[in-house]
């Protein structure tokens, strides 16, 4: 039985409230972190190696990305760890001079696609006018062609340089962003704080930054992490067919198509049968990495649980 | 059926010391904290409390069954004398829709998409064998007939969509009473519903209920609609029991505080004045949206200056175009709104600074009026900024005032919405439009998704700011107890035209126009005869 | 008219609309080639007059949308012009008209897809259905997390594993897809094992995720739970409330994920050499062959978009408020 808050002793302070304790941020990413499940841990700690190795390249590596050795196709050794390539270039060096490559022109390029489709997104969402209608349909036509086709027909005319493979990969990409951005900015422009916002007088960019911007951004960093995986998958494909970072430049996709000939030894070494999938299997495994991730943030944030 | 061998009086349900538990923020806690509920063949028990009160979670219990996310921890719950708690789901299933029926509250979700209305009707009486499916067809449409719905032969050849939410709830009904359980548990079966809908809607439901003496758990946040269908009235708070009595014991004299909280808005009425200056009127107004449909037709209205003046109507009314009018949101097709004699600029991006500021906004949902990443202090320092140029030290001293305003203190200025209530999430909202220094504040439904007692002292806040700040408001709502407690003067719309306005006195009291008449008819009162009476007086005039 | 029809209808002109404006982007891809790309296809050794030729076989001398119709009016007629690869600097053509080029390989590339299609649906759906109704169990968490592996892997990736295993460490089946017009069907079906088993890992990963999700969300409808709290068994929620309004979002996650597949196929075809239509658009990109790239493209975005179109109509054509309207 429960008497309290009854007419005589109300008061609006003594309402029950979820209030929070305040802590700083990292604080609470470490109570999170604590409660996290093991795939989100496997993840985060390949993520940080990845990007060591990404930062660290030189140091890490023990010869040069283009340095070629007598031998080539030389087996695994104490001098070169993972062998050589079919010119002879350390495999062990490439592989981390690769990573640099791949993993880095893979986040540029997502960055970028995030900047073009978040901002139209977001300008079609709020203009629901002209501009969306144009923006919707164009993304809709350029959407009806598999990107990595139409990455192909762009490739096959433009020279294949890594500023041109960013630029063509992102933009084709921003159209998902786009996509999305407008999707979730739509269900909040509808929100009664945005016509609030508007009916005292704000204009369009206090709209854009302080009203909605920070309510899609749990979305759009989930959406970051898929979209990196995708442009990751994509450019490695690409560069395995030959169309995508070019060499003396080492990257994962070629090196794994430069040593594919090496698997039909395995029957006799099966150290040179793995050797075109150990790329691949670092392209795999930072995939896998970052869907965990992803994994774990959208259930954090979303408060998304089948049961429900 | 052994039902039809036992008598009326008997034992039907009884459970005893129930726990549920729900499951949120990764971890169980309870909802139901040990409730006992007895309920006797032919009795209707009415289950009433505010959201969050676990009524509907116990309500499902009743069958045995909890809802994905809750579970049902301990107690006992015993129907005709089986124990439901531990039975296997298929021994549940056999009671399911045969000897217990469920009535939910949103018949357009609840009903099939993909199936007709007849063959839902009649599925649970033909799956469990109780008769065969040309027996159950017929007597659904004897169902149907005597629901109240048009064309009961042919009504259940139709799809779902194809027929409006008030006959769609009554054929939930029909679809509960095919199988004659021995209990039906109605979730808020009026709640989506208008007011003239809902009083069709429960006549129906009362009728049926008496003619086939079933037992039933009327839930609701209600209390005027469960007074004129429980027998019992049992009410809960946070999961737990406050008091349970007879109908008219109850609504004569509740013994708990809460209970007497529950209505205590009724009791709450301002003396009407009446004022001639006006400050904002809405001269022939027609509107439409998208330039095509029209919602408002030659609308006149007048509001005086600091007094208050109440919109009502039904949804599809009018009533909240009329705000989008007036604030510029929706600019008008014809006609003009003018404010202190000068009239507005139709659009809201041709209006300048201070005539934003002059009229501010109050919303139903306060959840969704504020951004729920930004803090108090930034809610309601933002206008201060942005049209009086306050910054800094200012800016937080004028906030704290405001908060003061408001019965709230400092301590919460660096809350975020979703740390504070339903009623102090709509007080911060409050302040944020006194931050603006209004002359007017469109109120649109400010108390209806808030809780009885919450609502009352919101309505006591607006109407000491008044008094202090001499502030008018134009009150949009749907429901004729906070017209009662907040206005001066009244205006009925319907269908997007103005029925009539004049002072709270002259429209609340005879000669009524005929809507008029309909809808304050239809407002269910705190008296458990009154929709026995109506209904006598509706078919006394119908004769 | 019936609304289904005219919805129908109203859905297969934005389809040819879509169609068609694709088929100009496509087309003007050819504009950003750089001018001197008539020698860069003869060689350095062509002169003046061959290359003066050339340029007129391809209409350079025509404004663009002059040339775009007549490309268009080719394609409708099935010709889509003649290759860039065996011409000589000579003037000598011994090019190939495009058709023949695309013809054969695309029958290739369909059976693969068909027989990877023919695996991966069933299996896939069998296994999104069953994880959602047993959902948080442990055979749910398990098939999840395979799946959320299975995506992470780049096709290549997948493709040598199988190789490795099942060509070379255990000869099952070739590594090497070679097919031609004239081997039998199940020789066909033997040596293509390989590439469709990696097709159908990579698809079903997909498209169980999405069945899963699609079929939670349709559990979640307060209908399903009312059919439970009638008393409706377990079997029947499924079949008669459930599955009548389940063909629409398992249409569209069919559809995303046959168009998908025909995206793997390309990168897949590379591996097995296999001689289907990913390959020869390569090797086109490969020696900048526009007039075969641009008919592949073609070829692959009329697939996406007819699929997309298919899983519109079917969800169309099941919607009960189309088909029963007010």
């Amino acid at each position: 039985m429960s008497d309290t808050n009854s007419t005589e002793n109300y008061s609006a302070a003594g309402e029950i409230g979820q209030v929070r304790q305040r802590r700083t941020l990292l604080q609470r990413a470490w109570i999170e972190l604590k409660k996290a499940p093991i795939t989100a841990w496997f993840g985060l700690i390949v993520v940080t190696l990845y990007v060591l190795m990404v930062v660290l390249a030189p140091i890490v590596a023990p010869y040069g990305e283009a340095e070629v050795f007598p031998d080539s196709y030389a087996p695994w050794s104490s001098d070169h760890i993972l062998g050589t390539d079919q010119i002879g270039r350390d495999l062990y060096s490439r592989l981390i001079y690769g990573g640099r490559n791949t993993v880095g022109i893979a986040f540029v390029t997502t960055l970028l696609a995030f900047v073009i489709g978040g901002a139209f997104g977001l300008m079609a969402a709020i203009d629901r006018k002209w501009i969306d209608q144009g923006l919707s349909r164009m993304v809709d036509v350029l959407m009806a062609i598999p990107s990595l086709i139409f990455a192909l027909v762009i490739l096959a005319i433009l020279d294949k340089t890594t500023f041109n493979l960013i630029i063509v990969i992102a933009v084709l990409d921003s159209t998902r962003v786009f996509r999305l951005t407008r999707a979730v900015a739509l269900n909040v422009v509808v929100m009664d704080y945005v016509e609030a916002a508007r009916l005292r007088g704000e204009g369009l960019g206090w709209v854009m930054r302080k009203e909605i911007l920070p309510n899609i951004l749990p979305p759009l960093i989930a959406e970051f992490g898929l979209r990196f995986c995708f442009v990751f998958l994509t450019i490695a494909a690409l560069s395995f067919l030959g169309f995508g970072i070019q060499p003396p430049l080492a990257d994962w996709g070629s090196m794994v198509r430069e040593n594919a000939s090496l698997i039909q030894f395995a029957q006799f070494d099966m150290k040179a049968g793995l050797t075109p999938l150990i790329p691949a299997a670092a392209i795999a495994l930072l995939t896998i990495a970052v869907n965990f991730i992803v994994d774990w943030f959208l259930h954090k944030t979303s408060g998304l649980k089948d049961e429900h | 059926m052994s039902t039809k061998e036992s008598k009326k009086g008997d034992i039907l349900l009884e459970m005893k010391d129930i726990v549920i538990d729900g499951f949120s923020d990764e971890r169980w806690h309870e909802i139901v904290k040990g409730v006992d509920l007895t309920l006797r063949r032919g009795e209707v028990m009415g289950l009433i409390g505010e959201s969050g009160a676990g009524k509907s979670t116990l309500g499902l219990a009743a069958m045995g069954f909890a809802r994905p996310g809750c579970r049902l921890t301990s107690g006992s719950i015993k129907f005709d004398g089986m124990e439901l708690m531990g039975m296997p789901e298929k021994e549940r299933r056999q009671l399911w829709g045969s000897r217990i029926a469920y009535v939910a509250q949103s018949a357009a979700a609840s009903f099939n998409p993909a199936h007709k209305l007849i063959d839902q009707t009649v599925e649970a009486t033909v799956g469990h064998n109780i008769r065969p499916s040309a027996d159950a067809r017929t007597d659904a449409v004897d169902l149907y007939g005597a629901l109240q719905l048009p064309n009961p032969e042919t009504i259940g050849e139709r799809y779902p969509h194809q027929v409006s939410g008030g006959q769609l709830q009554r054929m939930m009904t029909a679809m509960a009473m095919s199988p004659r359980p021995d209990l039906i548990i109605f979730d808020e079966p009026t709640t989506a519903l208008d007011v003239t809908t809902q009083v069709e809607v429960l006549i129906a439901m009362r009728d049926i209920v008496e003619q086939f003496d079933t037992a039933a758990i009327y839930i609701t946040h209600d209390l005027s609609v469960v007074a004129q269908m429980a027998d019992f009235i049992k009410v809960l708070r946070y999961g737990e029991e406050v008091e349970e009595a007879e109908t008219r014991k109850m609504l004569k004299e509740p013994e708990m505080p809460y209970t007497k909280s529950l209505w205590s808005v009724r009791s709450l009425e301002k003396p009407e004045d009446k004022s001639e200056d006006i400050v904002i009127s809405i001269k022939n107004v027609d509107a439409a949206y998208g330039g095509t449909v029209k919602v408002l037709h030659d609308v006149n209205i007048d509001v005086p200056r600091g007094r208050t003046v109440a919109v009502v109507g039904e949804s599809g009314s009018g009533k909240s175009t009329t705000a989008r009018v007036i604030t510029g949101l929706l600019p008008p097709m014809n006609g003009e709104v003018l404010f202190n004699g000068e009239a507005l600029p139709k659009a809201l991006k041709e209006r300048n600074k201070d005539q934003l500021r002059r009229i501010q906004m109050i919303y139903q949902m306060a959840d969704t009026a504020m951004n729920p990443r930004h803090t108090v202090e930034e809610i309601i320092g933002r206008p201060l900024q942005f049209y009086q140029g306050l910054t800094g030290r200012a800016r937080q001293d004028r906030v704290v005032e405001l908060l003061k305003m408001i019965e709230l203190d400092e301590s919460f200025l660096d809350r975020l919405p979703g740390e504070m209530s339903g009623g102090q999430k709509q007080r911060i909202c409050i302040a944020r439009a006194l931050a603006a220094d209004p002359e007017v504040i469109i109120c649109d439904e400010v108390t209806s998704a808030l809780d009885q007692i919450v609502q009352e002292g919101i309505l006591k806040l607006l109407l000491r700011l008044q008094e202090e700040l001499g502030i008018t408001y134009l009150f949009i709502t749907h429901d004729i107890a906070t017209v009662k407690a907040i206005s001066d003067e009244i205006v009925v719309m319907f269908q997007g035209r103005v029925v009539e306005q004049g002072l709270k006195s002259e429209i609340l009291n005879p000669p009524y126009p005929d809507y008029t008449q309909l809808l304050l008819s239809s407002v269910p009162e705190m008296d458990p005869d009154w929709l026995t009476n109506l209904q006598n007086d509706r078919e006394a005039e119908q004769a | 008219m019936h609304p289904i029809l005219s919805t129908v209808l109203q859905r297969l002109a934005l389809g040819i609309m879509t169609l068609f404006l694709v088929s100009v982007i496509i087309f003007s891809s050819i504009e950003l080639l750089p001018g001197d790309f008539g020698e860069a296809v003869l060689g350095q050794a062509a002169t003046e007059d061959t290359v003066a030729a050339f340029r007129k076989e391809l209409g350079l001398d025509k404004p663009a949308y002059a040339r775009y119709f007549d490309w268009l009016g080719g394609v409708m007629q099935g010709d889509f012009g003649k290759s860039f690869s065996g011409r000589a600097s000579s003037g000598i053509d011994r090019s190939r008209a495009v058709v023949d080029l695309v013809g054969p390989r695309l029958w290739n590339t369909l059976f693969l897809a068909s027989m990877t299609a023919i695996i991966a649906v069933p299996l896939s759906l069998f296994l999104g259905i069953t994880a959602a109704l047993y959902r948080n169990s442990v055979y749910d968490r398990s098939v999840n997390a395979a799946t959320l592996t299975t995506i992470s892997f780049p096709d290549f990736f997948v493709a040598y594993v199988l190789v490795l295993f099942f060509a070379i460490l255990f000869p099952v089946f070739p590594a090497i897809a070679n097919i031609s017009a004239d081997t039998p069907f199940w020789e066909r079906v033997y040596r293509s094992a390989l590439p469709a088993l990696t097709l159908t890992l990579v698809i079903v990963a997909h498209m169980m995720r999405m069945t899963r999700a699609a079929i939670i969300n349709l559990l979640a409808s307060p209908y399903i739970e009312m059919a439970r709290l009638k008393g409706v068994s377990s079997r029947d929620v499924i079949l008669r409330h459930a599955l009548p309004n389940a063909w629409a979002p398992i249409a569209t996650v069919i559809a995303f994920n046959l168009a998908f597949l025909v995206v793997g196929v390309v990168v897949v075809e590379v591996v097995f050499v296999y001689p289907g239509i990913g390959q020869l658009m390569v090797d086109a990109v490969t020696t900048r062959d526009i007039p075969v790239v641009q008919a592949c493209a073609l070829v692959f975005a009329a697939t996406y978009i007819i699929l997309n179109l298919i899983a519109d109509i079917i969800a169309i054509a099941t919607n009960p408020r189309l088909l029963h309207p007010r």
